[in-house]
């Protein structure tokens, strides 16, 4: 996933988690980085028309800005599942983090068709937890009924 | 959130040794992908096809083999195949494609998609200056002869549609 997909991944859902223009302070800090150089992907996003930046209020995606960051938090979600239930990674939220600017749409495409993703994705991604709320039930399974 | 890095770097031997047991699971999907097909539509295959298909198997498989050579020397396990041959033996009907085109098609994506994994993961490695436990110029040597094959995996699969 390329850098412009990560912001755009992390701007749609801090949007959802501020119900609001998302702050450029908050997706700085969401992303680790400094508040400039935030700023400047801010820019090229809006220079794409993938943004809108409105000042002292923040950054809204556009209508396309939404497509391509849903499409990136499917993305991510494909690597987060992979990683817990294929191969049992119990820190998949921090590993997913580290190897999402190494893994491709393409190839999280590929390991998709091994996994059990709910056709609700990524609406079921949970911010609060940084995970898909439907895999916290798979990686806790419940006692089976008897 | 957990802070995300944005850059495309791998500063650990873990890291590197989590993205190669993805390569080998993606090997893995390439193999029993191939394999399946070939069984699916066996009935229709061409000369062609059967033999495309069969190669690529063991191309996986050898590249597979090869990934966890590298794997064993960073002290980590792989991932045993018959545990991905029945994720996709589960899944596989729901992404199975529907005709032979579609057969081809998925064999084009499944070199394509190495074949970027590969260049990413050696990008990756080259824009790092992190130590790895394992000799950094046979790492890159294995990962760019795996590469090469993979482009001549995605030429095999075009040559193949094109004549058809």
């Amino acid at each position: 996933m390329n850098t412009a997909d990560q912001y755009l991944k992390t701007i749609y859902v801090v949007q959802k988690q501020e119900d609001g223009p998302a702050s450029t302070g908050s997706i700085a800090d969401a992303l680790g980085v400094s508040p400039a150089s935030a700023n400047e992907m801010i820019g090229k996003l809006e220079e794409r028309g993938l943004a809108e930046h409105e000042k002292y209020k923040g950054v809204r995606l556009t209508d396309d800005g939404i497509v391509k960051a849903r499409d990136a938090l499917q993305t991510y979600c494909i690597i987060e599942r992979f990683l817990a239930n294929v191969l049992a990674v119990e820190e998949f939220r921090e590993e997913a983090h580290e190897l999402e600017a190494v893994i491709d749409d393409t190839v999280a495409d590929r390991l998709d068709t091994i996994i059990d993703r709910q056709p609700e994705c990524p609406d079921c991604f949970d911010p609060e937890t940084d995970a898909c709320a439907c895999l916290e039930v798979a990686a806790v399974p419940a006692e089976p009924e008897q | 959130m957990v802070e995300v890095s944005v850059s495309q770097r791998i500063t650990s031997d873990d890291q590197l040794a989590r993205l190669l047991q993805i390569g080998i699971v993606l090997e893995e999907v390439v193999e029993a992908r191939a394999h399946h097909h070939y069984e699916s539509l066996d009935a229709e295959l061409d000369e062609a096809v059967e033999s495309l298909l069969a190669d690529a198997a063991e191309e996986s498989a050898e590249h597979r083999a090869r990934l966890e050579e590298l794997i064993e020397g960073l002290g980590v396990d792989s991932v045993p195949f018959d545990e991905i041959e029945s994720l996709v033996d589960a899944r596989y009907g729901r992404t199975q494609p529907d005709d032979f085109d579609g057969v081809l098609y998925d064999q084009l994506c499944n070199e394509e998609t190495a074949y970027k994994f590969y260049d990413d993961l050696i990008g990756a490695i080259e824009g790092s200056d992190a130590e790895f436990s394992i000799d950094r110029d046979e790492l890159l040597d294995t990962l760019e002869a795996i590469r090469e094959e993979e482009a001549e995996g995605v030429s095999e699969v075009t040559e193949v549609m094109e004549r058809r």
